[in-house]
């Protein structure tokens, strides 16, 4: 009785899919659309355009004297440190930015597709390199009017650049998955920022380990974005790599095991 | 020959509420399943489980044979889905809309184009396609909602309220364009709350009403079912009115009520009694500008068969707009 209805109706499918796509190709698809949405509303950038430019003047300005006694030399320590902290939270916006399109009812007609499960989520991932890109971008144009300059050479530059920003993609799983549980866009945005504030400020961003407590060296000295604050500044300003690099890929290798499947989890469960 | 859509004792809640305690829904090929309920009665999460959204807990349920919780990726492939709420991407053109679930469903991006192209023809959708989505008017939406389903020139489509909201001259078109997919040999299972679209569009209908099915049948099959005809007179010269009424509860054997504008209504079990009327007002010569034998409409079933109306929450949303 169901062979009858195995076959799909050949007559009335012309030119049927052929399923020969791959995840990857349909995650590029729904990468592409993310960006186009941009291009619709280039507001959305907003944060990551001007974000760098604000703590730049705040923390060089505001606080480089008192931090470093001159303002130029707190310029130097920073920049590794305020590219890093500026990735860190442009990763933050897509818990935001999915809340608000599973909201939309978006989601259900790619769930309805004949299409890899976890592609609506790699593709937000990769379209974010945008904002990464815009973000770092910014950054390092307006330290360079500052002053600021790499000595290691335009290739360890835009390693450094790289580096920082494959990492970026590796913790934004952490705020994809925030971003499924989590009811309202609100709400994620506020457990977003608690997730952010103390990595970022609780490394070598910002000052040098040996001026902390003890016991929040102890921290400072185990976190990931320490780590690579480190590989960062030493890609631009000199400095050992292969160790905090060989960390870095460490603690992302660790973030993709662990936030991958949590988020493919709670994207499944998600009605 | 098995049914297209064909599901058994479906069951899911959703904690303590039972969504669906129960289903059982078949449609042959091309045909449309109409399902009729109230808000909450389970009509979309019986359509989220058919388009292999959610799981259900119990029972099981294939399209063109295939199990939606075994082979879901099979199913997806046959099957278009249109959600209560529009699921386009606003942000996005209209033609970026169709061109981007073209390339995800694997087509070239030259036969994406040209099938976005030939969708929003159809669709009357050309002249706004490189306008985005949030621009459109409710029923340019919905109809760019329905165009994007049928990308993959689906087998089966699901149809979850799709005029909710919509004026009359859009709800006709909405309607014009499954008329059309359903000629072409699309099944067609629909949501909804308006009597009057699964009156006008449905093969089958279904009613729920919490989690179950209260009734099923065609139109008429549930017309005649529940509640009596109705058979009305009304005589040309109102001074005739008690004879009318006189004879009315002779053949009938029931007290007929009168309106307004004299017109005497009485319920009656059989058609065939509109002859006997006919012939002894003939006999005292009583003439009649009306004479009919009326079906009741698809509210007065619904209300028979739930005990409450089809849309039970109009009344409070009434309330609720005038300002305390």
């Amino acid at each position: 009785m169901t062979t009858l209805t195995e076959r799909p109706a050949p007559p009335r499918r012309p030119d049927a899919p052929q399923r020969r796509t791959s995840g990857l190709q349909q995650s590029l698809t729904l990468a592409w659309r993310n960006v186009v949405k941009i291009r619709h509303q280039p507001e959305a950038l907003a944060d990551v355009t001007f974000q760098p430019i604000v703590f730049v003047v705040l923390f060089v300005f505001v606080l480089g004297g008192a931090i470093a006694g001159d303002w130029r030399d707190y310029l130097t320590y920073l920049v590794p440190g305020i590219m890093v902290q500026g990735l860190v939270i442009a990763a933050g916006g897509i818990g935001v930015a999915l809340n608000n399109d599973i909201a939309k009812g978006v989601f259900d007609r790619f769930r309805s597709l004949p299409i890899a499960r976890s592609a609506p989520l790699v593709g937000a991932v990769f379209a974010d390199v945008v904002r990464y890109l815009v973000s770092t971008g910014i950054l390092l144009a307006f330290t360079a009017c500052l002053g600021f300059r790499p000595t290691e050479g335009v290739a360890a530059a835009a390693l450094a650049v790289v580096v920082a920003i494959a990492f970026a993609m590796c913790v934004s799983w952490v705020f994809v998955w925030i971003g499924l549980v989590v009811r309202s866009a609100g709400s994620v945005q506020g457990i977003g920022f608690l997730v952010m504030f103390p990595l970022t400020f609780g490394s070598t961003a910002f000052v040098q380990a040996d001026t902390l407590p003890g016991w929040l060296q102890g921290f400072t000295e185990n976190n990931p974005v320490t780590h690579l604050v480190d590989v960062v500044r030493g890609l631009l300003l000199g400095g050992p790599v292969a160790e905090p690099l060989a960390w870095t890929a460490g603690w992302a290798a660790l973030l993709l095991v662990v936030f991958v499947p949590l988020a493919m989890r709670a994207y499944r469960r998600r009605v | 020959m098995e049914n297209t859509i064909e599901a058994t004792g479906l069951e899911l809640s959703y904690g303590d509420t039972r969504a669906l305690a129960g289903v059982d829904l078949s449609a042959p090929a091309g045909t449309v399943l109409g399902v009729l309920g109230p808000n909450g009665a389970g009509k979309t999460t019986a359509v989220r489980v058919l388009a292999t959204l959610l799981r259900a807990d119990g029972g099981s349920a294939r399209i063109c044979g295939h199990d939606v919780a075994a082979e879901p990726d099979r199913v997806r492939e046959l099957i278009g889905l249109t959600g209560q709420y529009a699921s386009v991407d606003e942000d996005l053109t209209g033609r970026q809309n169709l061109v981007m679930i073209g390339r995800l469903l694997g087509l070239p991006r030259p036969a994406a184009h040209a099938r976005a192209t030939e969708l929003l023809a159809r669709f009357s959708l050309t002249d706004a396609g490189g306008r985005s989505a949030k621009t459109y008017s409710g029923g340019m939406r919905r109809r760019l909602d329905l165009a994007a389903s049928l990308v993959n020139r689906p087998r089966v489509l699901f149809l979850d309220e799709p005029t909710t909201g919509l004026d009359p001259r859009s709800r006709t078109e909405v309607w014009d364009t499954v008329r059309g997919l359903v000629d072409d040999g699309t099944t067609v299972l629909l949501t909804t709350q308006y009597l009057e679209e699964a009156d006008e569009l449905a093969d089958d209908i279904v009613v729920f009403d919490e989690g179950t099915v209260v009734a099923r049948g065609t139109s008429d099959e549930l017309k005649h079912r529940t509640g009596a005809q109705t058979l009305t007179v009304r005589p040309r010269d109102r001074a005739d009115l008690p004879q009318v009424l006189a004879v009315l509860e002779q053949v009938s054997g029931a007290v007929p009520a009168t309106d307004t504008r004299g017109t005497s209504s009485v319920p009656v079990p059989d058609a065939a009694l509109l002859g006997a009327v006919l012939d002894r007002l003939t006999t005292q010569g009583i003439a009649v500008s009306e004479l009919a034998v009326r079906l009741p409409s698809l509210d007065d079933v619904f209300f028979a068969l739930t005990g409450h109306g089809a849309q039970p929450e109009a009344p409070t949303e009434t309330r609720q707009e005038i300002p305390a």
